[in-house]
C-alpha cells in the first residue's frame, strides 16, 4: 500500500540504524509518547537494530490505559442498565474495572456493541428512538474531532437519546508531568504524529524550548521511527533542543483547522484523572455547557465511585518511562491479555501488550 | 486508538450534512467523512482515523522526503550488524 510499504523498507531501516550507530557517543534515553508507535517498535524489533546506547522507554499515549478506573466502573454501570445500548471502541471491552469489565456485561445479556466510528453510534440512536444510546468517547487529540462531530451531529439531528461518556485526554500536560518529575530519565521525545496531524506542533515547540528537550514529530512505520530516532540523536549529540518534523507528509505546524474549530465548539479543557498516574490539571476535554444534554454523566447522574487499583500493577511507572513491562513481577504470569491486572496489557496500544505479543518477556530478550 | 491509515479517495458525495467519500485502503474500500479536509478530490490520499479523514497526505512533500531517504541509503555504506 502506498505510504505504508515504502516506510517498511528494510534497506532504508538498516541504513538509518547504521547512521545512528555512527553518530552516537554516549547513552541516551528516548520516549515515544504514542502507544501505536510502541507497537511498531516492538513488532519490527527496532531495539535490536539500535546501538545499546539508545534506550527506548514508552509513554502514556494509550487512551484505554489512562481512562480512570472509576470511569470504567461508571461505563459498566450504565451498560448494565435495562434498555441502554452501550457502544465502545473494541479495546475498551476487556479493560478491567474494579470488579468486572464491559465484556462480562455483554456476556450477561447487556447490549454492549463495538463500533469503528462514533458516527455509527449516532446512527444507532436515530434508529432506536426508544432506547438510550451511550458512546464511550475516549481518546487523545487525534480522536477528539470525530467524537466532537458525533455530538455536534446528534444535536443537529435533534436526538434526545444519544449521549457520550467522555474521557478525553491531552498529550502535552502528561509530557509536562514527566518532564517535571525529579526522577525523569527522558532526554528526547518522539512527538505523536497523528495527534499533531490534528493540533499541529506549536505546543510541542513551546515544550521543547521550555524544558530544553529535543522533540521530533514522528510517523508510525519503522522507517519513520528510525528516522525520528536518528534526528533526536543528532540533536542530542549536537546539544540542540528543537522541535523537528519527521512526519512532514501528514503533519503541518498549524494542524487541521476545521477539526480544531469543531473541537473548540463542542469541548472545553478540564482537569482529568489519569489511571494510575492521578489528577493532571487542564489535561483533558469535557463537553461544553451547550452540549450538556449529550453528557452521559449528566444524563445518568454521577455517583461517587471510590476504587483501588490492584497494588501489584506498575502501569503508572511504565507509562512515565520509569519501568519496563518486564520489570513487573506479574508480567506474563498473573497478568496476561486474557486476564489483565492493568489496562496496558489489554489495549492494542498498551506497552505491556506490545511486549507480550512480540515475545519480549524478559529483560534479556529486551536487551537482545 | 490513534491508529490512522492512508487511503485514496475514489469518489466523494455531499449528502447535505456531510461530505462523504469512498476511500480505498489496499483493495478494501470504506465510507469516510471528508468534513475535516475540505477541498480534497478523488485521487488525493488522506489519513483516516475512526471514519474521518484527519489530514491530507502531501504528495510532493512525501516524494521529496522519501527521495532524500533513498539518496541517503545509497550514500550510506551498509555496515554489518
Amino acid at each position: 500500500m502506498k505510504y505504508l510499504d515504502e516506510y517498511r523498507d528494510s534497506g532504508i531501516a538498516h541504513a538509518l540504524a547504521a547512521r545512528i550507530r555512527a553518530r552516537v557517543t554516549r547513552p541516551w534515553t528516548l520516549m515515544e509518547i504514542c502507544g501505536g508507535q510502541t507497537h511498531t517498535i516492538m513488532r519490527y524489533g527496532l531495539p535490536e537494530l539500535l546501538p545499546e546506547e539508545i534506550e527506548l522507554v514508552h509513554g502514556p499515549g494509550c487512551p484505554v490505559c489512562v481512562a480512570p478506573l472509576e470511569l470504567v466502573d461508571r461505563a459498566i454501570e450504565i451498560a448494565a442498565r435495562p434498555g441502554a445500548i452501550f457502544i465502545s471502541y473494541g479495546d475498551m471491552l476487556r479493560v478491567p474495572g474494579s470488579r468486572s469489565d464491559l465484556f462480562h456485561v455483554k456476556a450477561a445479556g447487556g447490549d454492549v456493541r463495538i463500533a469503528y466510528s462514533p458516527m455509527e453510534a449516532v446512527k444507532i440512536a436515530a434508529e432506536n428512538p426508544d432506547r438510550q444510546v451511550v458512546f464511550f468517547g475516549i481518546g487523545f487529540e487525534t480522536t477528539a474531532p470525530a467524537n466532537a462531530m458525533a455530538v455536534w451531529q446528534a444535536k443537529q439531528q435533534g436526538l434526545t437519546n444519544f449521549s457520550m461518556l467522555v474521557s478525553h485526554v491531552l498529550v502535552p500536560p502528561a509530557m509536562r508531568l514527566i518532564l517535571r518529575s525529579p526522577v525523569n530519565r527522558v532526554q528526547g521525545f518522539i512527538a505523536p504524529g497523528h495527534v499533531c496531524a490534528v493540533v499541529g506542533f506549536r505546543g510541542y515547540e513551546t515544550l521543547a524550548a521550555e524544558f530544553r528537550v529535543p522533540m521530533v514529530v514522528g510517523g508510525f512505520e519503522p522507517v519513520d521511527l528510525l528516522e525520528a530516532i536518528a534526528m533526536l540523536v543528532d540533536q542530542l549529540e549536537d546539544g540542540r533542543a528543537e522541535l523537528e518534523n519527521q512526519y512532514s507528509r501528514s503533519v503541518t505546524r498549524a494542524g487541521n483547522g476545521p477539526a480544531q474549530q469543531l473541537m473548540q465548539e463542542v469541548f472545553e479543557v478540564t482537569d482529568r484523572q489519569w489511571r494510575g498516574i492521578g489528577p493532571i490539571p487542564d489535561s483533558g476535554y469535557s463537553l461544553r455547557e451547550e452540549y450538556a444534554a449529550f453528557d452521559a454523566e449528566r444524563v445518568f447522574g454521577t455517583s461517587e465511585i471510590r476504587v483501588q487499583e490492584p497494588p501489584e500493577c506498575i502501569a503508572a511507572l511504565v507509562m512515565q518511562g520509569l519501568k519496563k513491562p518486564v520489570d513487573c513481577p506479574g508480567f506474563g504470569t498473573r497478568c496476561v491479555p486474557e486476564r489483565p491486572m492493568g489496562a496496558p496489557m489489554v489495549s492494542s496500544e498498551g506497552a505491556c501488550a506490545a511486549y507480550y505479543t512480540y515475545r519480549r518477556h524478559t529483560r534479556a530478550e529486551v536487551a537482545r | 486508538m490513534c491508529l490512522a491509515v492512508p487511503g485514496k479517495i475514489l469518489e466523494a458525495t455531499d449528502n447535505g450534512i456531510s461530505r462523504m467519500a469512498k476511500v480505498e485502503f489496499g483493495g478494501v474500500t470504506r465510507q469516510v467523512s471528508l468534513d475535516f479536509v475540505p477541498g480534497t478530490q478523488p485521487g488525493d490520499f488522506v489519513l483516516v482515523h475512526v471514519g474521518f479523514a484527519i489530514s491530507v497526505i502531501e504528495e510532493e512533500e512525501a516524494r521529496r522526503t522519501y527521495d532524500a531517504l533513498l539518496e541517503f541509503q545509497r550514500e550510506m555504506p551498509r555496515t554489518p550488524k
